[in-house]
């Protein structure tokens, strides 16, 4: 895929979570729709302006909770019933109850794998180039105590100028022009 | 929520550390901005002189691990008959010990998940070395019942796998039930961890210097560039890991009771063990926190991160854990008479007054009479000297308890002409010191290399995180704030 080219989008740096919201909320309401808030800590708030609520990271773990536990029940089901049938101290070749804690191992295991790596997935990483990381004020910032929000130039309202004006309003340190 | 300013002009307290409202130490010292957490934690790592007291406490720590090389490889040629495992007592050190140091992981992952589940805001500033210690100390468990097998190459012989001779594990063996808690335990000990440090690794790789370093932290970071929706997701599998994690080290240690406790052996065939194994494992694992956490806040000069609070509740922790354990020794005692079982009654007997009988009074004067007699004083519960001490007391006591129970019970059993005694070998010895400076030297690297404190996590405890309406600008927080 060749680079593509052109703005990005316009980044708004700002020193405190709560003008970040506020710009946000505002962003919003003016009908910006594709914009993105970077923090260096998770801002609720900010979630909560950019109207992102839901994530599928749960629906993951409980899929992946299931299959653990399908795994692990039919595992020990063929291998002690049908596969390699052993006669232990007269007990039932068909122990529910000593399968029991393997599926429960097995549950947890696949449950939490699928949860971080559903994450990392729904999250696109690894995602080693992005463009922001052209702009200076954010590599030194943004994981660090600076507060960004970047309007992107994908957006049907998105104008260099306008939405530049439209940023300045809200007083942040500096608005930089970002490039892919 | 601290505040910033002086707090001793409005009110006589001396100590900037106490909370004037409530007399409490303050979880993080006051004055701290996201910029300043920054800079402390990774400036510890990214700095260009790392002090000379940390190559000689590596090189100290790699001479000690080369007892786990040597024994392991004189293991390996001569055969398990290195080690004083025999009949009667079969499982020697080598379960002590793993035991032993899978116990002292248990408080990581609790620290990390369950105190997050509970709200426990303090834990943020030690969750990430104690996650660390956790995989470390399962490390050198996992070395354990490796060897124990026998023939250490053919130890993948305990995984269900389609092989040639078809064969397959028995599961109705708690042997093989600890192959998947252990194994399933170490796999999200470490997810967890890497999923916490993937945020700090991005603010590492922004503020080196060092091409390589930029490099290594780019790619462990995994492009992580602070993104709200990122931070939602990853909040939300923070939470679930937590959640996942919790029944986890629960049901960690009850596998290896189980190990004890399915066998019908006097002294292991109780229902009490699960119980009292996890509170004993949180005991010993805090204790580790402790003995760990206290040389770093000075070394690294993080006590205003790692503040006298972290401790106080660490050591009630240890007071409640501790007293839970106690009820299990008196449980165990008042059972093995009111069973009306000889063997019990014997086994009891044996254990206090038998041959070994100093094990067992080691081990009530070290993990519950010393520290169940101390921690309900505050002043000593924030005296870190004396916790210091007192969390290597801890350890060896829960070590004792190990000893005690695997020993005594093995090396006298139903049949008097089958009796014998246990002595553990110099390999054993060696391999046990060995994991030491096995896990001090992971534990070393670790804090050189990665950030050991996490930083978003503290971030969010700062008073700065306050969102007020209206986007007001940084003075009028200020204002505010104070």
């Amino acid at each position: 895929m060749p680079p593509r080219e052109g703005v990005y989008g316009l980044l708004a740096e700002f020193n405190t979570p709560s003008e970040l919201v506020h710009a946000t909320e505002h962003a919003h309401r003016a009908g910006y729709r594709r914009m993105e808030c970077y923090t260096p800590y998770p801002v609720e708030e900010a979630a909560e302006a950019l109207r992102f609520h839901k994530t599928r990271i749960p629906l993951m773990c409980l899929m992946g909770g299931i299959m653990g536990l399908t795994t692990g029940f039919l595992l020990e089901m063929w291998i002690n019933v049908w596969g390699y049938p052993l006669n232990i101290r007269g007990t039932p070749l068909f122990s529910w109850a000593a399968f029991v804690i393997p599926e429960y191992e097995l549950t947890i295991l696949f449950a939490g794998l699928s949860t971080a790596f559903g994450m990392i997935a729904q999250n696109g990483l690894p995602q080693l180039y992005h463009p922001l990381f052209n702009a200076p004020n954010f590599a030194n910032g943004a994981l660090n105590d600076k507060f960004f929000l970047c309007l992107e130039a994908n957006d049907p309202r998105f104008s260099v100028t306008e939405t530049r004006t439209f940023l300045e309003q809200f007083s942040p340190v500096s608005v930089v022009e970002v490039d892919h | 929520m601290a505040t910033q300013g002086p707090i001793h002009d409005q009110n006589e307290v001396l100590d900037p550390m106490l909370d004037p409202r409530t007399g409490e130490y303050l979880v993080i010292a006051p004055g701290h901005t996201f910029k300043s957490v920054t800079q402390k934690i990774a400036g510890i790592v990214l700095t260009p002189n790392t002090p000379w007291a940390w190559f000689g406490g590596l090189f100290l720590a790699a001479t000690v691990a080369t007892g786990v090389v040597i024994g392991i490889t004189w293991l390996v040629l001569k055969g398990v008959g290195i080690w004083g495992v025999t009949i009667p007592g079969a499982w020697g050190f080598a379960i002590i010990n793993f035991v032993w140091w899978i116990g002292i992981g248990h408080a990581g992952t609790l620290i990390s998940a369950i105190l997050l589940l509970f709200k426990q805001t303090w834990r943020n500033s030690i969750n990430r070395f104690a996650e660390a210690m956790t995989i470390f100390a399962v490390c050198c468990a996992g070395i354990y019942p490796l060897l124990h097998v026998g023939r250490p190459w053919l130890a993948y012989w305990l995984m269900p796998y389609p092989n040639t001779m078809n064969v397959w594990p028995q599961f109705r063996s708690p042997l093989a039930w600890d192959v998947f808690a252990v194994s399933t335990y170490a796999t999200i000990s470490v997810v967890f961890w890497y999923i916490g440090m993937i945020p700090d690794f991005g603010t590492l790789r922004d503020r080196a210097k060092l091409p390589l370093a930029k490099y290594i932290y780019g790619i462990l970071s995994l492009g992580w560039r602070g993104s709200t929706r990122h931070w939602i997701r990853y909040e939300s599998a923070s939470l679930l890991l937590a959640g996942l994690s919790t029944p986890l080290v629960l049901s960690v240690h009850t596998t290896i009771s189980f190990d004890f406790a399915v066998a019908a052996m006097a002294g292991w065939h109780t229902t009490i063990f699960p119980p009292y194994f996890v509170a004993g494992a949180v005991y010993s694992g805090f204790a580790m926190v402790l003995t760990l956490a206290i040389p770093i806040r000075k070394f690294y000069h993080l006590e205003d991160l790692v503040t006298e609070r972290h401790l106080d509740n660490m050591a009630k922790v240890m007071l409640a854990t501790g007293s839970i354990v106690a009820y299990g020794y008196g449980m165990e005692v008042f059972m093995s008479w009111y069973s009306a079982s000889h063997w019990e009654f014997f086994m009891m007997w044996n254990r206090m007054f038998g041959p070994m009988g100093w094990g067992y009074w080691m081990l009530i004067l070290t993990n519950i009479a010393i520290p169940l007699s101390t921690l309900w004083f505050r002043k000593l519960r924030v005296n870190v000297l004396y916790l210091f001490i007192l969390s290597f007391i801890v350890n060896i006591g829960m070590w004792f308890e190990r000893f005690v129970i695997v020993v005594t019970t093995l090396y006298r059993d139903y049949l008097p002409s089958s009796w014998g005694t246990y002595r553990a070998t110099k390999w054993d010895y060696m391999l046990f010191i060995g994991t030491w400076g096995m896990f001090t030297c992971l534990f070393l690297l670790f804090a050189r290399l990665a950030p050991m404190i996490p930083m978003s996590e503290i971030k969010m405890m700062l008073p700065g995180t306050k969102i007020h309406p209206g986007g007001s600008n940084a003075e009028e927080v200020t204002q505010e704030a104070l």
